[in-house]
């Protein structure tokens, strides 16, 4: 504990910069997913193609990713440009199934309404696809989230992996308290951010508590109908 | 005046959902097209607002082929009320109500105000505006929906089999609560059940169909039932097994004027006013078909 109180000034600052770093894929991992996600369920040949991809993504490993991308992109190999691409990559990769399955989620009885009443292609998407594929997006960014924040501890190796710079430094060390700093300090950050989409989510999408609590499900009684009709309906 | 000519679907898999269909909807009366599933008739309502293209012939509303509009556009000058009340879960009630004029580009202030005043019409309590659809009850998200299919003021309302979800009694009632709707706003409905009762209670034009959309028989409540085309019609209403021939039981003492109507197996179907052993006559107009008085009421709230 005497380590932390030394040395707060630095664990903190490394908090923020694993933060930034993660946040960065996680966000343009969920942005570029809508899309691939939505031509995956409509097009059975975009499914062919992207959900294989996705996974064939997934299983490069993450060091020979950090290391190799330098080489692709042209950056320096200690540019932390390397790890914000790499993770979004994996982002990605996760995403674009969970997306696909989110859309596929959404009821067709209600996107024919919705047609049916007069929504263009646009409007149907915005209105009625996007928002519905919300609580299956949901789940799925956050398996991201909690999987971008602890693999970015691997970048470490190439210099910009924030928290887990007290993983290879408490290792070389060989001072245990250090270690556990860091790995208890990349948990609260999962923690924080899971907190964050989890209430981001109730705000947006209100309709959704009525399907997680069945109790407040409760049908008003038809007697709710205007007094005046319902008493000869 | 919606028209079908010689309209015509076949779709991908080679399934002949409609063959040579034709047939004039009347403006401002209610036309129920009435069959078993499998007789296309979802597929023609379905075709009047172009969420199915037809293979082949024409279709014109007052004259203008439909082929010839955005569907887009054409969908939004058309209610349009389904099974289930296809409610969007995650609009409140009167954003559901409201998404039509909105779409048209109708402030979004304005639209919830009409909006208000369409659960009146629809006889809902405005204390439902700011609930979504789980929070309801069957019946008031179908009241919604026809709520909703009536927002832009459409002059034509699809109904496809609205009230096959509902409990009989819900029914009975939203089916009274469309009678009185359509003598107020005089829209042309264009109504697909399978239940023929229910086309009788609605139509002022009934349209029975066969497999592949085949017209077995077209007129009003009371001409098929006085003269079915053929068996299949008979055997459609019911005429077949003497559901539709009543007789007075001759059995069961009189009730005042009132004697008990049988049908031809011999179950109760109803009364009959028999002043003086003549039965009772009279002219109804399918205008002034029984809706209680204080149904009335709701229609000015």
């Amino acid at each position: 504990m005497v380590w932390l109180w030394n040395n707060l000034g630095l664990v903190l600052s490394l908090t923020l910069e694993h933060a930034r770093l993660s946040a960065v894929p996680i966000v343009v991992g969920f942005a570029a997913s809508i899309p691939l996600g939505w031509l995956a369920n409509r097009y059975r040949i975009a499914r062919g193609i992207l959900l294989p991809t996705g996974s064939i993504l997934f299983t490069i490993p993450s060091i020979a990713l950090f290391v190799s991308l330098p080489l692709v992109l042209g950056t320096k190999i200690l540019d932390p440009t390397n790890v914000v691409v790499a993770l979004t990559i994996y982002a990605v990769a996760i995403m674009v199934r969970g997306a696909a399955d989110a859309f596929g989620s959404v009821s067709a009885d209600v996107q024919l309404s919705a047609t049916a009443i007069g929504n263009s292609p646009w409007t149907r998407f915005w209105s009625v696809q996007f928002p519905l594929a919300g609580p299956v997006l949901l789940a799925n960014l956050r398996v991201v989230s909690v999987s971008t924040v602890s693999l970015l501890s691997v970048a470490a190796l190439v210099g910009n992996g924030g928290l887990g710079y007290l993983f290879i430094n408490g290792y070389q060390r060989d001072f245990p308290e250090e270690v556990l700093v860091g790995i208890i300090a990349i948990l609260l950050l999962a923690l924080l951010f899971d907190l964050v989409l989890v209430v981001v989510g109730r705000l947006l999408m209100p309709w959704e508590r009525l399907r997680r609590r069945p109790s407040r499900l409760k049908p008003v009684h038809d007697s709710a109908v205007h007094d005046s009709a319902g008493a000869a309906l | 005046m919606i028209e079908f000519r010689s309209v015509a679907k076949r779709f991908p898999d080679g399934t002949i959902a409609v063959d040579d269909f034709s047939l004039v909807i009347p403006s401002r009366k209610t036309t129920v097209l009435v069959g078993s599933s499998g007789s296309g008739k979802t597929t023609l309502l379905r075709m009047i607002n172009r969420m199915v293209d037809p293979s082949s012939g024409v279709i014109e509303i007052d004259g203008e082929s439909i082929l010839d509009r955005n569907p887009v556009a054409l969908r939004r000058s058309i209610g349009y009320v389904m099974q289930n009340s296809g409610l969007l879960p995650h609009f409140k009630v009167v954003d559901n109500v409201a998404t039509v004029p909105v779409l048209n580009g109708v402030p979004r202030k304005v639209a919830r105000a009409q909006a208000l005043e369409l659960l009146d019409t629809v006889g809902l309590s405005r204390d439902l505006a700011n609930r979504y659809p789980a929070e309801l009850s069957g019946g008031q998200q179908q009241r919604v929906g026809v709520a909703r299919g009536l927002a832009a003021n459409p002059n034509i309302l699809l109904m496809d089999e609205p009230f096959g979800a509902v409990d009989p009694i819900v029914r009975a009632e939203l089916q009274q609560e469309t009678i009185r709707l359509q003598r107020d706003l005089d829209k042309t409905v264009v109504f697909v059940t399978h239940d023929i009762d229910e086309a009788f209670l609605l139509g002022d034009q009934v349209v029975i169909l066969e497999k592949g959309a085949k017209i077995a028989q077209l007129g009003t409540p009371g001409e098929i039932l006085a003269n079915p085309a053929n068996e299949f019609v008979a055997s459609f209403i019911g005429a077949d097994r003497g559901k539709r021939r009543l007789i007075v039981d001759a059995n069961v003492a009189p009730r005042g004027d009132d004697r008990v109507l049988v049908d031809a197996g011999g179950y109760p179907v109803g009364l009959i006013a028999a002043p003086d052993g003549r039965l009772a006559t009279g002219s109804p107009s399918p205008k002034s078909r029984s809706i209680s008085n204080k149904t009335d009421q709701a229609g000015d709230a």
